[in-house]
């Protein structure tokens, strides 16, 4: 990062205190809403943070505080590389269901608890790349409102975008994410791993 | 009284349903029809436990050489004089 620093913070061992505490989320909320720019991101959003630092009133709020500093970095990368917005039609997924798509597929025909196992044959990994296969303009909203629980218009808020807007993309970013849990399950071996009697699991894990 | 919607029209608004983002009168048309409907209830069930998964992809991991670079940021922001860091 070449950019100057003005250190005019005056309460510098507050800073060092909040920022060390918050890094490991911050730098989980960056990876969410860009893997690959994660750290970038995070060293972005401490140069802010630092600058205006002062012009916090509640230090009790700065994990908020600093997670709304990198989605504002985050939004700003994106105006920067202004790709071209890339609209998902959504009759394309509106229909898709998860739910319907495991019971035609049927993908663990022993199963008698089809759904849990399903979600259940997922780990933390693997949700996450699941969200970084969706187009950014969906995956950032649905980032801050189920990881990071915001509220919609707060989302609306920090992006500096209409409320209608932000209720659309999260409209066409969930059903996308649905697909995309079908697809990665698919393509990456989840469902054979998932399909595997427990025994054999437990074999292949202790084979290791 | 107007008919109930079809489970087709049910699941498209499951999340919307759940997040309370529906106007007032398309709300009680989701619920009439959870009323009547025992498959969309497993589904809005199934679309709760996917809010669930991803509530809880908070904390992901941060790698030992990020952190320590991250931190050396933090140094440098906070003690500009200080070498070696």
């Amino acid at each position: 990062m070449g950019a100057m620093v003005e250190p005019h913070t005056t309460d510098q061992a507050a800073f060092d205190r909040v920022a060390r505490t918050e890094l490991r989320r911050l730098y989980s909320l960056a990876r969410h809403l860009d893997r690959d720019a994660a750290e970038d991101l995070v060293q972005e959003c401490l140069l802010r943070a630092f600058r205006s630092f002062d012009s916090l009133r509640d230090r009790e709020a700065a994990g908020g505080w600093l997670r709304v500093i990198l989605t504002n970095v985050w939004r700003d990368h994106l105006r920067k590389a202004a790709r071209s917005p890339r609209e998902v039609p959504i009759d394309d997924v509106a229909d898709f269901s998860l739910f319907r798509t495991l019971i035609d597929e049927d993908p663990f025909p022993y199963s008698d608890s089809l759904h849990l196992d399903f979600l259940g044959a997922f780990s933390l990994e693997d949700v996450h790349a699941v969200l970084q296969r969706l187009p950014s303009r969906y995956r950032t909203p649905l980032v801050l409102r189920y990881v990071e629980g915001l509220p919609t218009k707060q989302i609306a808020t920090v992006l500096e975008m209409p409320l209608g807007t932000v209720l659309s993309q999260l409209h066409r970013g969930r059903k996308l994410f649905e697909c995309e849990m079908w697809r990665y399950a698919e393509h990456t071996g989840v469902l054979e791993r998932a399909s595997k009697p427990q025994s054999e699991r437990a074999q292949e894990v202790g084979s290791t | 009284m107007k008919p109930l919607i079809s489970c087709r029209e049910a699941v498209r608004e499951l999340w919307r349903y759940l997040d309370e983002e529906l106007k007032a009168v398309d709300h009680e048309r989701v619920e009439e029809h959870l009323d009547h409907c025992v498959h969309c209830c497993g589904e809005l069930e199934f679309v709760r436990q996917m809010q669930k998964l991803l509530g809880s992809q908070q904390e992901l991991d941060l790698p030992a050489d990020v952190q320590q670079r991250l931190e050396g940021l933090i140094d440098e922001l906070t003690h500009p004089g200080r070498s070696g860091k």
